[in-house]
Parts: structure tokens; sequence; C-alpha cells
């Protein structure tokens, strides 16, 4: 009798068994799950903004009053192409021939060559500044930061910048209507600041490109 | 020039006291070596700016008061 009994019993418990232990592991699974360390990303919203202030500062610092408003107020920054001969990659008869061109320097967009004097677009050179130790997580520079970066290197090194870029026919990125619409926009932005410095008493005069070595 | 930060002073000193002039050197190729460019902003005669690269300390004018390291450029998409 006792022994039927204990069999039953133990029939009994192996069948609850069976039928309760999947709510029992997939309670202790979400009580392990809401006591676990989770690693949580600790993400300053204000990090990217007071990089850009800095970056804008050291802008700011490095280049002319000139070009400082106009990165201001226009978005980008002009640098003048010093190369005699034109860049050897996108250059034309007409920069071969000594005519001046000039840079577009966009924040992570790429720089866009151009001759002034007819507005005619050259080429785009695509070029970053990565860096992969990414020791704040990322591998992007500041807006301003970037533009510096090219800044340095296309007045102090134009010929291994242009060299190190992937080079391209204008509109591969950058819509070549909103270029032209922006080099319109520089030269109404130029008269007015001419029109301000002159009502100052300040020294006015057109902007110049620099003097380039003769061709040759 | 460092993502996601901005400036950063890596060192400081001044070049005329030995010992300052030795850690400055010592920063500047730890940063080339890390594979940084070097730039020094200049201003020309008439105002206008430009920078001056430089792959050794030797190259960096003795009145320059910095050096700007930012990562080597590479040709983008």
């Amino acid at each position: 009798m006792i022994l039927a009994l204990s069999a039953t019993l133990i029939v009994i418990v192996a069948l609850l068994w069976e039928v309760a232990q999947p709510r029992i592991a997939e309670a202790w699974a979400r009580r392990q799950a809401r006591w676990a360390r989770v690693p949580v990303d600790v993400h300053d919203p204000g990090r990217e903004r007071r990089a850009e202030q800095r970056a804008r500062q050291l802008l700011r610092s490095c280049v002319n009053d000139e070009e400082w408003e106009m990165y201001r107020d226009l978005g980008f920054l002009r640098v003048w192409g010093a190369l005699a001969g034109g860049p050897d990659q996108g250059g034309t008869e007409a920069t071969r021939a000594g005519a001046p061109y000039a840079y577009l320097i966009y924040p992570h967009r790429p720089v866009v060559a151009f001759l002034p004097q007819t507005r005619e677009l050259l080429a785009e050179y695509c070029v970053a500044f990565p860096d992969e130790t990414r020791p704040y997580g990322s591998a992007r520079l500041p807006d301003s930061d970037d533009v510096l970066a090219k800044w340095m290197a296309l007045t102090g090194d134009e010929r291994h910048l242009v060299d190190h870029a992937n080079m391209h026919q204008p509109g591969r990125q950058l819509d070549p209507k909103q270029v032209r619409r922006d080099l319109w926009r520089l030269s109404q932005w130029e008269q007015a600041r001419l029109k301000r410095l002159a009502r100052e008493g300040g020294v006015g005069g057109p902007p110049a490109p620099p003097a380039r070595p003769s061709a040759g | 020039m460092k993502p996601g930060h901005g400036e950063v002073l890596l060192a400081e000193g001044d070049v005329d006291v030995r010992a300052e002039e030795a850690l400055l050197v010592a920063e500047f190729r730890r940063q080339l070596d890390l594979g940084m460019w070097a730039a020094v902003p200049l201003t020309a005669d008439g105002g206008r700016r430009h920078a001056q690269m430089v792959k050794a300390f030797d190259e960096v004018p003795r009145d320059a008061d910095r050096v700007i390291f930012f990562p080597r450029a590479a040709g983008g998409r």
C-alpha cells in the first residue's frame, strides 16, 4: 500500500515538474536579468557641442578676420590656390596658363576647386582626417576642426593634399547648382563687407589671390 | 585636434629652457609616431595667414607659439 502511494506521489511530482519547469526557469532568468549589471554608455549630449565650440575658437585663432567672418556667415572657407601650373589633378588649360583658382572648404564635404573669374567648377577633392584610434568613441573631427585641418593642409602643402585626395568631377557629392549659389553668396558677401569696411574707414579693396610662382 | 573633443593641450614649455625643450621634442615625436600631421599657423607679410607643415622639430620656427597636430589626411569618399 505504502509502496503504491509512494510511486503515485513520485509520478505526480514528476508530472508537475514537467509542467512547471519552463515557467520556473523563465521566472529565474527574469529575476537574474533584473539584477544583472548592465554596462551603461553615459552619453554626454553637450560634449559634441563643447568640442565644436573649442574647434571654432581654434579656427578663429588661425585664420584671418576675413576668413573667419566668411566661415561664420557662410559656412565655408575660400582658399586661393598657389601652385604655379594649377593642381596636377583637376587642373585645366586655364590653370596651367596661370589663371587664378581657389578652393571652397566645407566641413566634412569635399573640397571644391573653381575658377573665381568664371565660377567654373574644376573638381571635387574628397579628403578625410580619420583618427582610427577613436580616443573619444568617434573618428570624426568637429566640423570646424575638419575645416581647419583642410585649411592647414591646403595652405601648408597644397600639392600634397591634392595628391592624397580622391579627385572626382564636380557634382559627384556636391550639387553644382548649390556650389555656384555659394559662389554667388560669397561675391555678395564680399561686396557687403567691403562697403561696411569703407563706411567704418577701414582698409578696403577687393580680395586678391596670393602671388603664384611662375609656371615652368 | 581630437575627434569628439576638439583642441587638447598636449604639452607646453619654453624652447629656450633645455628641460622643457626636451619635453616638447618628446611629445612632438610621439604625435608623429601616432601618425599625426603637424602644422604651425603663421602670419605672412600683409596679414595673410597660412600654415607650415613640419615633419621634424627642427623645422618648427623658434618663435612659433604653437604646433597643431591633426590626423593624417586620407582620400575620402
